[in-house]
């Protein structure tokens, strides 16, 4: 439980700052995203949650990712929900009606998960520093992909394929 | 920077997804919910990645990436075609296959 003494004095205390920054941030706007009346906003509020994760992935030095990231979720996945929010509902605005009856179900739920989460994580990696390192260089990712991560990365490509031609056939009309 | 800061942001954001996957009505904002839980998981591969010094846990970040781009298109394909069938996407209504 000495981690949050040594979260102080150890390595790079701007890193530790802006981590935790971006980290509340982070929570308020997840926080939001299961909380708020409106559709919209929600997915406005996934987009700050998004953001975030990306910035940690540059505090990480997993640059990589961290544009990936960039691309395909804020670029194209919100770009989808912003169209299902759009043809799924007609009004703008306040919805009633987007809870479950038995939601409050769900916190007594994330609570204690999060408590048996937050305890297993802090006996077994409590003092656990994260290296130094620079970023990750693109090269190394690329030879992994295409060297031992072969098989996967086809299976992948199939899969998108898979998928890009299922959702047409769903969404389709006729 | 310690591992465990990112593993708790990692486990909360994990937890607040749980919670929105239990507690939402419309199957849009189940669906963010689900893009929560594979973030929070992202961020676990990646401090891993940093922690051990191996670029695999990257590589799989990569991988879950893509495979939930997969799952959204497919995903919001399926509540299209239930709104149309339906005009709602509340899922408590959709209880016809239950037994």
């Amino acid at each position: 439980m000495n981690a949050l003494i040594l979260a102080a004095d150890d390595i790079s205390v701007a890193q530790n700052v802006g981590f935790g920054i971006i980290a509340a941030l982070m929570i308020f706007a997840a926080l939001s995203v299961v909380s708020s009346k409106n559709v919209v906003h929600a997915a406005l509020w996934l987009v700050v949650v998004l953001a975030g994760v990306a910035a940690q992935y540059i505090l990480a030095a997993a640059e990589f990712v961290a544009v990936s990231q960039v691309l395909v979720y804020i670029g194209a996945v919100m770009v989808l929900f912003l169209f299902g929010i759009m043809l799924t509902r007609a009004q703008i605005g306040k919805e009633p009606g987007l809870n479950n009856t038995g939601w409050a179900l769900g916190i007594p739920v994330a609570v204690v998960l999060f408590g048996l989460l937050a305890w297993v994580i802090i006996d077994q990696f409590g003092d656990d520093v994260l290296p130094d390192r620079g970023p990750t260089p693109t090269v190394l990712l690329s030879d992994q992909f295409l060297s031992i991560y072969i098989i996967p990365f086809f299976a992948l490509a199939f899969v998108l394929l898979a998928a890009a031609i299922g959702a047409i056939v769903l969404a389709r009309k006729d | 920077m310690l591992a465990v800061n990112f593993l708790l942001l990692a486990a909360a954001l994990f937890c607040i997804g749980v919670y929105g996957v239990i507690a939402r009505r419309n199957a849009v904002m189940v669906l963010m919910s689900i893009e929560l839980i594979l973030n929070a998981v992202n961020l676990n591969l990646i401090a891993f990645a940093l922690m051990t010094g191996a670029v695999d846990g990257q590589v799989f970040a990569l991988y879950v990436i893509a495979i939930a781009a997969a799952e959204v298109g497919v995903g919001l394909a399926m509540v299209l075609m239930i709104y149309r069938n339906r005009k709602s996407i509340a899922l408590d209504e959709l209880s016809e296959m239950k037994g």
